[in-house]
């Protein structure tokens, strides 16, 4: 413990203190007297490791092999910039009209998008009507996303060893304390709003600024504080990995099946029969509503997933 | 040099993207790393942006019936930037998620480290 008092000692200044903020020792200190036999055990196997870490460098020359390779990243870095910087001096001028990338493709999205497809705020017709296809790729690639993750971080009886089972049941006693109460009170006031704020962009995105992605953030989030304030236990009453399982991939069948329709009749020449409604009202712009409200509850649930799966590793 | 001054947008952008582009490659916390490709990602979605603005123009929301292509700035690079953060969020999770089952393997981040115990593990 002297030496511990020591190294205390010697972080005196307050940049001191930071630094040992940034890297995490001053967490690791407040740890210590919890469990110092394991610590000290971890910090001498941290050392030995360490030497011999260092002993293989030098008999394997990487030292210098490091120094080069510093420079030759840095040489490399530079090298890239300047040519960026170069093509920077080239390009068209910050915010000029006549800039090569406002083309007739602008126009047309502009001029004939409300026609078109009926949306007022021109992005969300864009990504969820003229290049809806797109849209399903980035859906598809959080659901991968969350699916890869699910595969690496999930605890079942294959993925887990007697110490995690250790700490995971730490957690659950830690869970079971008091519950913080200004937590819960501040976030009983937050999650509704920020429910409902959701929703709100969600439906509003083909109207206003918004739209499927931004609103299931807003959702997502008020998800995740849900867990943090009440505690898994209570968010598994409602939101289990198999509702999750269901919500997300019927989400995305029923994107792909309306979408699936509205290509078909396009390529044949087929009315589709959607109307398109009155512009600036709720119900219109045709599937841009539907199609929103999906990519919402997908990426809703997959930020919640992400968070569920880094802390617990369970959904 | 007067150029670089009016394009300061893009040229905060190149200079993100090289700081994003060395803390890739010296950073030898894999963590570290990834905050270095998120400070890539996020410059190329400065340079986007900065691409689709027009000076004195209106966001891309219809005002009125009629929707002249002079009144509004460019919607592409809107749509650009949204695929490229979802993208980038995808990446990033993944990339921690193996971060933590590396460090769950070695007990360490550091990616000389990893190189090295897995090398032994090899030996042995």
């Amino acid at each position: 413990m002297s030496k511990m008092a020591r190294i205390r000692k010697e972080k005196k200044t307050p940049w001191q203190k930071f630094c040992a903020w940034v890297n995490g020792d001053a967490a690791e200190q407040m740890l210590l007297p919890a469990q110092p036999p394991k610590e000290s055990k971890k910090k001498a196997a941290k050392a030995k490791r360490e030497k011999t870490t260092s002993n293989h460098r030098k008999d394997m020359g990487l030292g210098q092999f490091d120094h080069i390779y510093r420079i030759c990243a840095v040489l490399i870095g530079i090298a890239i910039v300047s040519v960026l910087m170069a093509v920077v001096l080239k390009l068209p001028l910050f915010g000029s009209p006549d800039n090569p990338s406002v083309n007739e493709v602008v126009e047309r999205y502009v001029e004939k998008g409300l026609e078109e497809t009926g949306a007022v705020n021109m992005v969300a017709g864009m990504i969820l009507d003229y290049r809806a296809f797109d849209t399903f790729g980035e859906s598809s690639v959080l659901f991968l996303a969350v699916t890869c993750v699910t595969m690496l971080l999930m605890r079942d009886r294959n993925n887990t060893d007697k110490k995690e089972d250790m700490l995971t049941a730490q957690e659950h006693v830690i869970e079971g304390y008091e519950e913080d109460i200004i937590l819960t009170k501040i976030s009983r006031l937050i999650i509704p709003c920020a429910l409902v704020y959701g929703i709100y962009v969600v439906l509003n995105g083909h109207l206003s600024p918004g739209g499927g992605f931004s609103g299931g953030t807003i959702m997502g989030s008020a998800l995740i504080l849900f867990a943090v304030s009440y505690g898994m236990i209570r968010m598994s009453r409602f939101f289990t990995y198999a509702t999750f399982r269901k919500v997300t991939s019927s989400a995305l069948m029923v994107y792909a099946a309306s979408k699936a329709y509205s290509f078909f009749t396009g390529a044949n020449h087929l009315e589709s029969h959607i109307p398109l409604g009155t512009p600036g009202a709720i119900l219109s712009s045709g599937l841009i509503l539907v199609l929103d409200i999906c990519v919402g509850i997908v990426v809703a649930c997959t930020m919640y997933g992400f968070y569920a799966l880094f802390t617990k590793g369970e959904l | 040099m007067e150029h670089l001054l009016i394009n300061h947008y893009e040229t905060a952008a190149v200079i993100l993207f090289g700081i994003g582009f060395l803390n890739l490659l010296l950073q030898n916390n894999l963590v570290k790393k990834v905050i270095g490709f998120g400070v890539m990602d996020s410059a190329v979605y400065l340079f986007l942006a900065s691409q689709g603005y027009i000076e004195g123009r209106m966001a891309p929301i219809l005002v009125g019936e009629v929707a002249h292509a002079a009144d509004y700035i460019n919607p592409i690079p809107a749509g650009l930037v949204l695929t490229g953060i979802v993208v980038s969020v995808s990446v990033t999770a993944f990339s921690l998620a193996l971060i933590q089952r590396l460090y769950q393997k070695y007990q360490t981040v550091n990616f000389d480290e990893i190189v090295q115990l897995a090398r032994q593990k090899g030996d042995e």
